[in-house]
């Protein structure tokens, strides 16, 4: 613990701190663009100059300088002030200053830096030099002249998405930051680099020339493309959501997103629900409110009800579908879509037990049937920490493309009966040892086999809890709280025969075996569901909402609502409060703070941000056997946000079915 | 160095270089370079194995030898490290080629000591021959380029053409050394100059006159 002085106040840091770090435990602002919190230390740009003595008597880079006893540190001398103003004027030279036109503006580190330490004018009369554009992808738009080579995109992609594509070609004033053979960025969360980009080299392709970063709203969410539970920032002007960005949770995201949950947000406008349908002779036809509230009235379904929840759906609104259905005497819920049906009576054995920051410590780790890196591009980068401190990491279904190497055993889920044995080896000798058990190895009724490995390995010890499931809808861990789970999955609700049947947004199920049943679904997008429904109301997507989600962690988070539904759309909780009324029954409720407390009442975790507590473990047995793949088949079409989104789609197209959309050179 | 640029990735190229490999003799000296570095950092040879595979691509081309995308692909996946990361280092160096040059690449220096001593005068000796500064010569003899400090300044001005240095050049010598290397012949490399070896002074000593008959260094010796 180093005793360091700066500005004439005496602080202790922790061991290992750099001169940068200490100036901010002081409390001191220390402009900077190539450092970053969560990257390595670069260096290269001379932005955080700091006079340091003892050493030599000339400004030194506070982010590379090891904090040292009895450090004197000034940052508000004339040294300090002439050296940032030096650097700044050297890297305004070869700068364009086109702001007016640059997206950066207004949340710009180069544009805020050079107001608070800059010098104010240029003595600069030469050329400058200019970069050809660089192709990377759908996403990233480039303008390369702007680039200030802080090489944070570069450190990026190696160091936390695990690609290496993104380097520094050339040398001197002629470098330049590209792509291999600019060939788009192609890993799932390439699009944290236009963050991370300081200046406006690297911005956002379809935000492109959109808004103002002073004229948006913007609204605190979680993100629903995965069941990470990603926070974000939603950004809006007027109805419209312009732009997702992560917000900083070190829990959850750190401050990364998947290209999903960025850009899948132009999908919120496109093929919407925005107006109730009916379907008469054999075709949806446009119908109002109360047409639709008739003829779900007149199926007069008395107790034969049943519900399905999506996988986007926040609590609120699976709550308030369990009450109507409830109300009317029924008890069928299910939320999991293709059928599984593992047993949920223990939610503990179903929940990322390990934590995401917890899976980062993990020593050995076996991944039996995820593709995280589809899955939970989050996850997946967790794994790749993990692996960098040392983890051993083991993996059971057909091969992809880690990021982290890895040993993959076998494609048949018999092997975890019959581990190798180095990999018992390393599990039984690890500190911390881990097992994530994905939905492809739940679809195939592995969990008792892997709850089996509990005890055969002593996952759970103290401060310790190796048992992990990474689902993959960020409705699930809400939905099982709240009991949309039957005993033999899905399956049940078909043998029910129910007359009426409540679609909440659930576009992945089979509707065939409900073609006895009216459907009525209730959701935002004209999907696979909509088309398969009798009726269809209108509801809200999760921008449109506030909400309470729980995350594979169950970490319950809330959300709040960025904008309206379009057109008729309205809020999911008012359309099945509106059902109450129109099927006659009572729900209980009548706002959305009513509604909370209820379901508050009745699961009291949901009322608390944080981990929820499920308990210990139950035991595990049985085994598993059989050859399986893995459930998304494509990363950027996953839900009917995405699907309807021309980003998405263009995403998929290109970067997993090697369509060349490669642009003429301007 | 500010035009340099890569070999555009084409079909051609694809096709010319695609199945490139070591030859026999290259292909046993590979081992041997990456066993140099520790267990661990192979990625270093990147370097020695860049220079080996410019010079095979010399010796079959009869150039000095270039390096084509698909053999830094080829040597990423002996090195097992991103193609990127190979790219990085060939584009920072500039004795790597990244296009196709002449069988002489002559370098001509042009900073501050060589420029006073004529250089200038070099250059226009080169042009006269037809060689355009980044360009290849049409009869694929010559690549030209003018470069910073080469470290020769004492016996300015000088080229380097391939791997040797010739200095104490006029316009006069450099067409002879050109000469003599166009009809393939090997001339004498280092200092032009009749009489001079090395870097010693030209006629008599000038400086440090005393310390040929006694040391007056502060070290014992030297």
């Amino acid at each position: 613990m180093p005793k360091v002085t700066v500005d004439g106040v005496e602080l202790e840091v922790p061991a290992g701190a750099t001169v940068l770090q200490a100036c901010e435990l002081a409390g001191k602002e220390i402009p900077r663009f190539c450092y970053h919190e969560r990257l390595s230390i670069a260096g290269n740009c001379r932005m955080c100059l700091v006079e340091v003595a003892p050493g030599p008597p000339k400004p030194q880079a506070s982010c590379a300088l090891p904090a040292a006893e009895g450090q004197t540190i000034r940052t508000d001398s004339e040294m300090v002030k002439k050296a940032r103003e030096g650097v700044m004027e050297f890297l305004l030279i070869n700068h364009p200053l086109d702001c007016p036109i640059c997206d950066q503006g207004g949340e710009c580190d180069l544009q805020d830096q050079s107001v608070a330490y800059g010098r104010g004018a240029s003595r600069y009369d030469e050329h400058k030099r200019a970069v050809t554009e660089k192709y990377m992808g759908p996403l990233i738009k480039t303008t390369m002249t702007r680039c200030i080579h802080c090489t944070r995109c570069v450190r990026f992609s190696e160091e936390v998405a695990g690609v290496d594509e993104i380097g520094a070609l050339y040398r001197g004033e002629n470098m330049q930051i590209t792509t291999y053979l600019e060939k788009a960025a192609h890993h799932e969360m390439s699009a944290n680099v236009i963050d991370l980009c300081p200046v406006g080299a690297l911005t956002s392709k379809p935000y492109a020339f959109e808004a103002r970063p002073w004229e948006l709203k913007k609204t605190l969410g979680i993100d629903v493309s995965d069941a990470t539970g990603a926070n974000i920032r939603i950004d809006s002007r007027g109805r419209e959501v312009l732009r997702v960005l992560p917000r900083i949770n070190d829990d959850v995201n750190e401050e990364w997103i998947s290209d999903k949950a960025r850009y899948q947000v132009d999908g919120l406008t496109k093929r919407r629900l925005d107006r109730p349908w009916i379907r008469r002779d054999g075709k949806l036809q446009a119908a109002t409110w109360d047409e639709a509230f008739a003829a779900i009235a007149k199926v007069k379904p008395g107790a034969s009800v049943a519900a399905v929840a999506g996988d986007l759906l926040d609590c609120e609104t699976q709550f308030a579908a369990k009450k109507l259905v409830g109300a009317l005497g029924s008890s069928l819920l299910e939320g999991r879509q293709t059928g599984m049906d593992y047993d949920v009576s223990s939610l503990a054995a179903v929940n990322f037990n390990s934590t995401f920051a917890g899976i980062e410590t993990a020593d050995a780790i076996l991944i039996v049937g995820s593709n995280v890196r589809w899955e939970a591009p989050l996850v997946n980068v967790r794994l790749r920490k993990a692996v960098k401190k040392g983890a051993k990491v083991f993996l059971v279904g057909q091969q992809w493309d880690t990021t982290f190497g890895g040993e993959f055993l076998s494609e048949d889920l018999s092997v975890l009966g019959n581990l190798p044995a180095h990999v018992s080896d390393a599990l039984s000798k690890a500190e911390r040892p881990a097992v994530i058990l994905g939905g492809a190895a739940l679809a195939k009724g592995a969990l008792g086999a892997g709850l089996g490995l509990v005890g055969q390995f002593n996952l759970v010890r103290d401060g310790w809890n190796g048992f992990n499931v990474l689902h993959l809808a960020a409705a699930r861990m809400g939905g099982l709280m709240l009991g949309f789970a039957q005993k033999g999955g899905i399956a049940d609700l078909v043998a029910a025969k129910p007359k009426l049947v409540f679609s909440l947004g659930a576009d992945e199920m089979d509707f065939a075996k409900f073609s006895d049943s009216i459907v009525v679904y209730i959701g935002h997008h004209g999907d696979k569901g909509a088309h398969a429904a009798d009726i269809v109301l209108p509801a809200a997507a999760y921008t449109e909402k506030a909400g309470t989600y729980v995350n594979t962690e169950g970490r319950v988070q809330f959300a709040e609502k960025a904008v309206f539904a379009p057109g008729d759309a309205r809020e999911d909780w008012t359309i099945l409060r509106a059902l109450a009324d129109a099927l006659g029954v009572s729900v209980g409720f009548d706002s959305f703070d009513e509604l909370r407390a209820a379901m508050v009442a009745e699961v009291p975790a949901l009322g608390e941000e944080g981990l929820a507590a499920y308990g210990s473990l139950p035991a595990g047995g049985g085994s598993a056997d059989g050859v399986f793949g893995y459930p998304i088949k494509d990363f950027y079409l996953t839900n009917p946000i995405a699907r309807a989104s021309e980003v998405m789609q263009r995403c998929s197209a290109e970067l997993l079915h090697g369509e060349d959309f490669a642009e003429a050179a301007e | 160095m500010a035009d340099r640029h890569l070999e555009p990735d084409t079909p051609e190229l694809r096709a010319r270089w695609g199945n490139w490999t070591w030859n026999e003799v290259n292909a046993k000296k590979v081992p041997d370079i990456i066993a140099r570095y520790p267990e661990g950092r192979q990625r270093s040879a990147v370097m020695p194995l860049l220079d080996l595979a410019q010079r095979q691509i010399g010796a079959e081309t009869q150039t000095q030898g270039w390096l084509p995308i698909p053999v830094m692909e080829y040597i990423a996946k002996e090195l097992d490290m991103p193609v990127i990361r190979v790219v990085e280092v060939a584009s920072f160096y500039t004795m790597y080629n990244l296009v196709p040059v002449g069988r002489f690449h002559v370098q001509v220096c042009g900073t501050t000591p060589c420029m006073l001593r004529g250089s200038d005068d070099l250059l226009t000796a080169c042009k006269a021959r037809g060689m355009s500064k980044g360009h290849n010569s049409a009869d694929g003899l010559w690549t030209l380029t003018e470069v910073e400090c080469m470290g020769n300044c004492a016996s300015a001005p000088m080229v380097q053409i391939n791997d040797d240095n010739y200095e104490d050049l006029t316009a006069e010598r450099l067409n002879f050394v050109l000469d003599e290397l166009a009809a393939g012949r090997e001339p004498k490399a280092g200092t032009q100059e009749p009489g001079r070896h090395t870097v010693e002074p030209v006629g008599a000593l000038s400086t440090l006159k005393q310390m040929v008959s006694e040391n007056h260094d502060y070290r014992g010796e030297w």
